[in-house]
């Protein structure tokens, strides 16, 4: 019965999704305040039946209702609560009930904070939003339902992938949805604007936040599913250029050039045509990604037992998208309007190179991407793009966006003098060369990775020196902490994420540079070498856990004789699904990981096991979680939710002082 | 500096950009693409001698040996129709198994009977019933040709 009220719920969702998307679109254009506020009760309604949908689906799968067919090909009775609650999204119904789900959840969100946007353009948003909504739920009714019963029901279920048994997993597509379904804010606010024909800066200051909380979203969710790949995996990387992940870069690399175009938008009222379609794209993009993860074109570990017909809908529903928002770009670009002038030499000039990077960079991953999709479908042979591809055209892109990261913040904005740029900025180029021939020379690196590191102290540098610069400037004997404080969120936003950039390439350059692997063949009681360390296997036993068997052995890992660490690494055996797993051990450190996985048990007990040394793995992530975290100070900064009220009455004067002081992302 | 110059100036970087993109692009693609292959025509002869691919197939049976330390690896790649021996050093993926579907990548070397496959990577499956898509198509192609050589009484 509780499934079925799911369904229903689902159902009733859509109408009222097309009662949002039609209703204050029409009041929006004939001035109809009645149709207007029919918006923002029917966004909350519609937000009440998906959290009864997808409640009533979480349900099933708590319950263990093995009539519902979605639950019995994704849980069974031995999985544990927490990874029944995850089966929901481990599979292509209910991961797209969540990609809506989530959708419904930033429908509500903005209904609720858009109280101080005019009437019209409000009514407008969620106009857009509930269209989209309204496609989304119609796809799920039509072909996708998780509700459908089987029959008869089996007596337990067939488990859910072994591979998604674990807590990253708990997260991660809930996190990487917030970020893609959250782009579609912007994209509704680009929309809206259209539709209205006016560009002011109160839809570029209210669509930053929301904006800047996506891709924070977005990162985090990547962050997440490129760590779980490191570690569930067993194969010791943590980015391998696989379509999938593409999917979820490229929509991330857009968002980055979107956000910094808001900021120019908002700031100083140009790239407007940019930040429209760049809003558009991100949120296409957006589109393209759940298209190629859930369409069963590609076959990974997200798209098992697709269905080709749910690809063509999806496919559908993209080119209706991507074809009507341009058209609307077409037909009011004339509106739009140009903007300020800027000099060659200013703030804003680096930030349109910025974003020119940033989409010739998205431009390349999706050509590598699509074109073996293009080439298969038309019938001209099987290849593969891999990372050698990808490496060989992000580095050049990104080795020009890195230097530029560091100046672009110190130039004015409209026009900047080289003179001040150089005397501000001359201190850190020398302390980011002197890094680079040091580090280089140290450690023996190549070229290209000592301008890695060069870069990575020089992005840093910059982020840290401007932060410096912002403390030194407050009033004479204020408290250090009281200054830190005064410092804006937006601010310390743009410090973070950039100082997490620095780390992040630090990271990855050292990582790629210096990471080694030894494989091993070992008996009990037996010890052998592997780079600065020796790994001696202690002993081996046989473990049960709930619905798997496993055989761990007992490490230790010696380094000069003195022992470091003890690694646990296992071979797991799932019995529903018969399949193995390998799950490994790492022993994390700030300048290095030791990654254990066993790669086979011989019939004569040789234990063979592969042992990954990575030096600054932990730099990665930690950079990536500074970006994320620098999203989410800027999107909560109070200034940008507070001032589009004085802004909209003041009737867009030329930008206060303030401001003009404030940060850039 | 003329508003017209200014424009024209910023076209020709973002042109010249764009056209910087596209040259690295295309040598990218130039060097980096893998082709993929089935046994049936690594053994007519049709895969490069010189650069790397993708070989697919299934595993045959009974056709895993180890020697050594148990890190060196040999088995075959069948389509049914051909098959290729496979060399590998190092950690087989969970579900690689005797009669199962594999892709492996690296590059052909040796001459006459000690010519054989010698793979960089051997690829990880995700699910238990899933067979890799140039796999499925080997198998596909080779069954094709069985039937069309019953047909026709090709050689």
């Amino acid at each position: 019965m509780i499934p079925e009220l799911g369904h229903f719920a689902l159902i009733l969702a859509l109408p009222l999704a097309l009662a949002l998307g039609v209703l204050p679109l029409l009041g929006a254009r004939y001035g109809s305040a009645r149709l207007m506020a029919v918006a923002r009760p029917a966004a909350l309604a519609q937000g009440l039946c998906m959290a009864l949908a997808l409640g009533t689906l979480v349900h099933a799968f708590a319950t263990t209702d093995f009539s519902v067919r979605y639950v019995a090909e994704h849980a069974n009775r031995t999985l544990p609560l927490h990874y029944r609650v995850a089966g929901t999204w481990g599979g292509h119904e209910g991961s797209l009930l969540l990609w809506v789900g989530i959708l419904a959840g930033w429908i509500v969100a903005v209904a609720l904070g858009s109280r101080g946007l005019p009437r019209p353009f409000a009514a407008r948003v969620l106009a857009v939003l509930g269209l989209v909504e309204a496609g989304f739920i119609a796809f799920i009714l039509l072909g996708s339902n998780p509700f459908e019963r089987g029959w008869p029901a089996p007596a337990d279920g067939r488990d859910l992938n072994p591979l998604l048994q674990d807590p990253g997993m708990v997260l991660h597509p809930p996190l990487l949805y917030m970020g893609y379904v959250g782009f579609s804010v912007a994209f509704a606010f680009a929309l809206a604007a259209l539709i209205e024909g006016r560009f002011d800066a109160v839809w570029t200051r209210w669509t930053r936040p929301w904006t800047l909380a996506a891709w924070a979203f977005l990162t985090g969710g990547i962050l997440l599913g490129s760590f779980w790949a490191y570690y569930e995996l067993g194969w010791g990387g943590w980015w391998f250029w696989d379509a999938v992940e593409n999917a979820s870069l490229m929509p991330w690399l857009a968002g980055t050039a979107l956000i910094h175009s808001l900021a120019v938008s908002e700031k100083r009222g140009g790239f407007r045509h940019w930040t429209v379609l760049l809003a558009i794209l991100c949120f296409s993009l957006s589109l393209l990604g759940t298209f190629l993860v859930r369409s069963g074109v590609l076959s990974s570990v997200h798209a098992f037992a697709a269905d080709p017909r749910r690809g063509a809908l999806l496919l559908a529903f993209l080119a209706v998208v991507v074809g009507v928002s341009l058209a609307l770009y077409g037909w009011r670009a004339a509106q739009v309007g140009a903007g300020p002038r800027f000099a060659p030499f200013s703030r804003e000039s680096l930030l349109l190179v910025n974003n020119v990077l940033l989409v010739s960079a998205t431009a390349t991953v999706l050509l590598g991407t699509l074109y073996p999709l293009v080439l298969d479908a038309l019938g001209l042979g099987r290849i593969s793009v891999g990372a050698p591809y990808f490496e060989a055209v992000i580095v050049p892109l990104m080795l020009p966006l890195l230097f530029l990261l560091g100046v672009g913040p110190f130039l004015a904005w409209k026009r900047a003098e080289a003179g001040t740029a150089w005397r501000r900025l001359r201190l850190l180029l020398f302390i980011a060369l002197d890094v680079a021939v040091a580090a280089g020379v140290a450690l023996a690196l190549s070229p290209l990775a000592a301008l890695g590191l060069g870069l990575a102290a020089w992005v840093a540098g910059s982020a840290l020196w401007q932060l410096a610069q912002r403390v030194a400037a407050a009033p004479a004997r204020t408290p250090i902490w009281r200054r830190l404080r005064a410092v804006p969120g937006g601010h310390w936003g743009l410090v973070l994420a950039h100082l997490g950039v620095g780390v992040f390439v630090a990271g990855v350059t050292l990582v790629k540079s210096l990471e080694s692997a030894h494989d091993l063949s070992l008996r009990p009681g037996e010890s052998g070498r592997a780079g600065a360390y020796v790994l001696r296997l202690v002993d081996t036993r046989q473990e049960r856990g709930p619905n798997y068997l496993a055989a761990q052995a007992r490490f230790e890992l010696l380094r000069e004789g003195r022992v470091v660490a003890e690694l646990r690494p296992e071979k797991r055996f799932y019995v529903a699904r018969q399949m193995p797993m390998t799950e490994a051990a790492i022993d994390r450190g700030f300048t290095r990981d030791v990654y254990l996985s066993i790669a086979e048990i011989t019939p004569d007990q040789r234990w063979i096991v592969r042992m990954h040394l990575k030096p600054f793995m932990g730099w990665i992530w930690a950079g990536v979680l500074l970006m994320a975290l620098g999203g989410a100070v800027s999107a909560a900064d109070r200034r940008l939710r507070r001032a589009p009220v004085a802004r909209a009455e003041s009737a867009c004067a030329p930008s206060s002082t303030s401001l003009a002081n404030a940060a850039v992302s | 500096m003329k508003a017209w110059h200014r424009r024209g100036l910023m076209v020709a970087a973002a042109l010249s950009l764009l056209g910087l993109a596209t040259a690295l692009v295309l040598s990218a693609f130039r060097d980096n693409l893998v082709f993929f292959y089935s046994p049936s025509q690594v053994a007519a002869g049709e895969a490069p001698a010189q650069r790397g691919f993708r070989l697919g197939g299934l595993v045959e049976e009974g056709s895993l040996q180890r020697a050594g330390d148990g890190l060196e690896v040999r088995f075959v790649i069948t389509d049914h129709a051909r098959r290729v021996p496979v060399a590998y050093r190092g950690a087989l993926p969970d579900l690689f198994r005797e009669g199962r579907g594999v892709v492996a990548q690296g590059r052909l070397e040796g001459e006459g009977a000690q010519r054989r496959f010698v793979a960089a990577e051997v690829l990880a499956k995700h699910d238990e019933n899933y067979m890799p898509p140039e796999a499925a198509q080997a198998l596909r192609q080779a069954e094709a040709g069985a039937r069309a050589g019953a047909a026709g009484g090709r050689p």
